[in-house]
């Protein structure tokens, strides 16, 4: 996770909502640039670009919890993400991500207590020939085994 | 400069390299390419070929559909024939380049295949592998083969000609051709895709958008991503000739956000497009203008649906509304919109580059044509595959994908995704077709193929796929919303062996419910696994409820593990390794697992050495084993073992 101040927040914010112009069909764009600048979604950045939209705040909130990419807590500096696709579930996909919940000590949708990792699971990553699949931030590790999580994730705290 | 400029420069430059004194080295570095370990195989490329102070052109292609066999590493030698090595590793990089560049040892050993005219001693034509033999490639006629980066190669390989032919002809004469070729839809429902841009063309009204859906959801398909990230161009010159054929202006390009090197060579494509003068205001020189942007997905599967994605585009919810009006009369900001899905696009510039009546010769009688799958589960060769419609789903499993590995037994291939079904081994000589696999009470679907074995439990399988579409029903429709969460609760109870024995019956007539309420195609295809695989393995899911019993030994709460005490040799690795601490044991003592503190996690299994074999699993039955460890000799020969 980044931390930043609230003048930097607001300042990252202007900076993104320069380049995009006041029309409804900018508001999915804006958000995913801002999840990728702040790392989640906050509040105060929500009810900014409501105004900017000239959208009801309901109505930001409402497009931004329809859709599994947005987040409104906080996130771990590396994002863990595990496919649950069908040729993964074939393949073993549970046992991996036991492997990994229990390496980490948390379940997916979570963050450990010291922002280090985030845990995911993803509908499919279309790599489905090289199941299981897990993906560590921008890194697809295939042919996962429960053995290859320890090797990725290093021996992480194991409660 | 004019494309006729453009294309003589691009056949010049594809020409020079093919010519070229220096070899050329091609790695596959598509995702799954990556997934593999294509980036390290790069690196040792380029660090031995300094180390040897050699030359060569490395180029970063697609998929050629090999993907059991990635990473995957073509060499060309001048005048030689193009090599395809599989299974390589930055290990064997080294060796292999010093002995064909420098020795001029092929590595027959390493080698999959050759490419092109010539033969080499030892190695086959790629072409002609089990894989590749039955393959008619289309829409994937470029993936693997060219630099998706580099729009020349597309073009001199007869990229954008079908653009220039459309341009010479009508729209409607263009309408008429796609006709006349039989494409259907290749997103899964199949609807004719001349028609649909007849109905787009005829609506009344100035603007008209077109989109490219490229949101493939379907969990096992990956088509679409290989096609984008392999030949984008393919892809968006099929957009122009819509937009043409139509009288569209306006584009988008809706690509899942899961997708990131897809997007980013699109990104690249049409930066291209535009300085070659093909996108924009009056594309080469006609009278057809086109802007196209990409929108990135935010995670909702039904936004695969066209008005679900619809509304997505246009910043809201992504739920679909009821047709009609369809997108042709009334679309994207209430104006007439068409929706074709990726693989749609890219037949269509093949059918543009070389005729109706040459595409309409492959398939069968209903469905023209290829159509692409992902071949993927429990299969010894999976891939991105291309076929003829028509060919038997026996074909594809077994001449193309190779059987199931470890010597098991074919259960159930799984077609359509979470809106399909799961067919048996009867079903295997079905021919590969809309209106075939629909009959079967599966579908043809954007192209999913997932293979199960015997150890695969086709009850597990119900269920998983419920509870996707449960958590992506976008809650509009009552019956789609809780209908599903009914139908996976039910699931749920049946494989933790807490099934009622009228819960098939109830299963089934909330399945015909839940079709009928719902709005799209989400909550009406949902219940098609629940359906397919009641059809055909009822008796899995009978003795799931009767007799507490996973025939396939998967499902945790129904099975159980124990320890033969006329073979366990008293080593102790299953009692040090259990995560539990549900063994006991002793030195020379048989061990004994505690059913009420083990976990089912199979540890004991995989850690007992092969040469004793003394751990089993089972379901359904209890095995007679000492309650406490007794020593090693004294243990009884079990009778059931």
């Amino acid at each position: 996770m980044i931390i930043l101040a609230e003048t930097e927040v607001k300042d990252k914010l202007d900076e993104i909502l320069s380049h995009h112009s006041a029309n409804r069909d900018e508001l999915i764009p804006i958000l995913q640039e801002v999840q990728e600048a702040l790392g989640y979604l906050p509040q105060e950045a929500m009810q900014k670009v409501a105004r900017f939209l000239h959208l009801p705040e309901s109505a930001v909130f409402g497009v931004s919890t329809f859709y599994a990419q947005f987040k409104f807590f906080p996130t771990g500096k590396k994002k863990v993400r595990l496919c649950r696709g069908t040729a993964c579930h074939v393949r073993g996909a549970p046992h991996i991500l036991e492997e990994v919940e229990k390496r980490l000590g948390i379940k997916p949708g979570e963050t450990t207590d010291d922002l280090e990792y985030s845990l995911e699971t993803i509908a499919c990553f279309g790599s489905c020939a090289l199941a299981p699949v897990m993906v560590v931030d921008d890194n697809v590790y295939g042919r996962m085994t429960p053995k290859k999580v320890a090797q990725i994730l290093g021996d992480k705290k194991r409660d | 400069m004019n494309f006729t400029q453009i294309k003589n420069r691009a056949i010049a430059e594809w020409e020079a390299q093919r010519k070229s004194d220096k070899p050329h080295i091609l790695v596959g570095s598509a995702t799954c390419g990556r997934a593999a370990g294509a980036g390290p195989v790069l690196e040792a490329i380029k660090a031995t070929l300094a180390q040897h102070n050699l030359e060569a052109t490395i180029t970063q292609v697609g998929c050629i559909g090999l993907c059991y066999a990635e990473p995957l590493v073509d060499i060309v030698k001048p005048g030689r024939p193009r090599i395809s090595y599989g299974n390589v590793t930055p290990e064997i990089i080294p060796q292999l380049i010093e002995d064909y560049l420098i020795h001029d040892n092929p590595r027959a050993d390493l080698a999959l295949g050759t490419l092109g005219e010539g033969d080499i001693e030892g190695i086959p034509k790629l072409f002609e592998l089990p894989m590749l033999k039955p393959q008619v490639r289309i829409a994937l006629r470029n993936c693997g083969i060219i630099d998706p980066e580099n729009i020349n190669q597309y073009i001199a390989n007869g990229g954008y000609s079908g653009l220039e032919r459309a341009l010479s002809l009508s729209p409607e004469a263009v309408i008429e051709e796609i006709k006349k070729s039989g494409l259907r839809g290749r997103g899964g429902a199949g609807f004719p895709t001349g028609l649909k841009w007849e109905f787009c063309r005829k609506s009344p009204g100035t603007i008209k958008y077109i989109i490219c859906n490229a949101d493939e959801g379907d969990p096992g398909a990956f088509m679409d991503r290989s096609l984008l990230e392999g030949d984008p161009h393919a892809v968006l010159e099929g957009m122009l000739i819509g937009a043409y054929a139509i009288g569209a202006t306006e584009g988008y390009i809706y690509v899942r956000a899961e997708y990131p090197l897809a997007i980013q060579r699109l990104k690249l494509a049409l930066q291209q497009m535009a300085e070659y003068g093909l996108l924009g205001d009056n594309i080469l020189g006609s009278n057809l203008s086109l802007h196209l942007k990409i929108k990135e997905g935010a995670g909702a599967f039904v936004c695969g649906e066209e008005t679900a994605m619809m509304a997505s585009i246009e910043g809201k919810r992504g739920m679909p509304r009821s047709r009609p009006p369809f997108p042709a009369q009334s679309g994207l900001w209430g104006k007439p919109t068409n929706i074709n899905n990726v693989e749609t696009w890219a037949n269509v510039s093949a059918i543009m580059q070389r005729g109706a009546d040459w595409y309409s010769s492959y398939g069968s009688e209903k469905s023209k044509g290829t159509k692409t799958f992902a071949l993927a589960g429990k299969i010894n060769r999976t891939g991105l595959i291309e076929v003829p419609m028509g060919i038997s789903l026996e074909k594809i499993v077994y001449d193309i994908g190779g059987g199931i590995p470890g010597g098991k037994r074919f259960k159930a291939v799984q077609t359509g995704g979470p809106s399909g079904g799961c067919l048996p081994a009867s079903q295997l000589n079905l021919p590969v077709d809309y209106e075939s696999l629909t009959a079967a009470g599966s579908i043809m679907g954007s192209g999913g193929m997932v293979v199960m074995d015997e150890d695969t439990c086709i009850v597990d399988v119900a269920r998983y796929f419920l509870s996707f579409t449960q958590a992506e029903s976008c809650g509009k429709c009552v019956p789609c919303r809780l209908g599903t969460k009914q139908m996976l609760d039910m699931l749920e109870n049946i494989c933790r062996g807490q099934g009622k024995p009228e819960d098939i019956d109830l299963l089934l007539e909330l399945s015909q419910r839940v079709k009928a309420g719902s709005l799209c195609a989400l909550g009406g295809t949902a219940p098609n696994p629940v359906l397919t695989t009641i059809r055909y393995f009822r008796e899995e899911y009978e003795a799931h409820i009767k007799e507490k019993r996973c025939p396939a030994l998967a499902c945790t709460e129904l099975i159980s593990y124990y320890i033969l005490p006329d073979k366990c040799q008293g080593c102790g690795i299953c009692l040090r390794d259990c995560p539990a601490e549900a063994i006991a044991g002793g030195k020379r003592m048989v061990h004994v697992i505690d059913q009420d503190k083990c976990i089912k996690c199979g540890t004991c299994l995989d850690v007992c050495p092969e040469r004793f074999g003394a751990v089993v699993k089972v379901s359904g039955e209890e095995i007679e084993v000492p309650k406490e460890p007794v020593p090693v000799a004294a243990a009884k020969p079990n009778t059931q073992a």
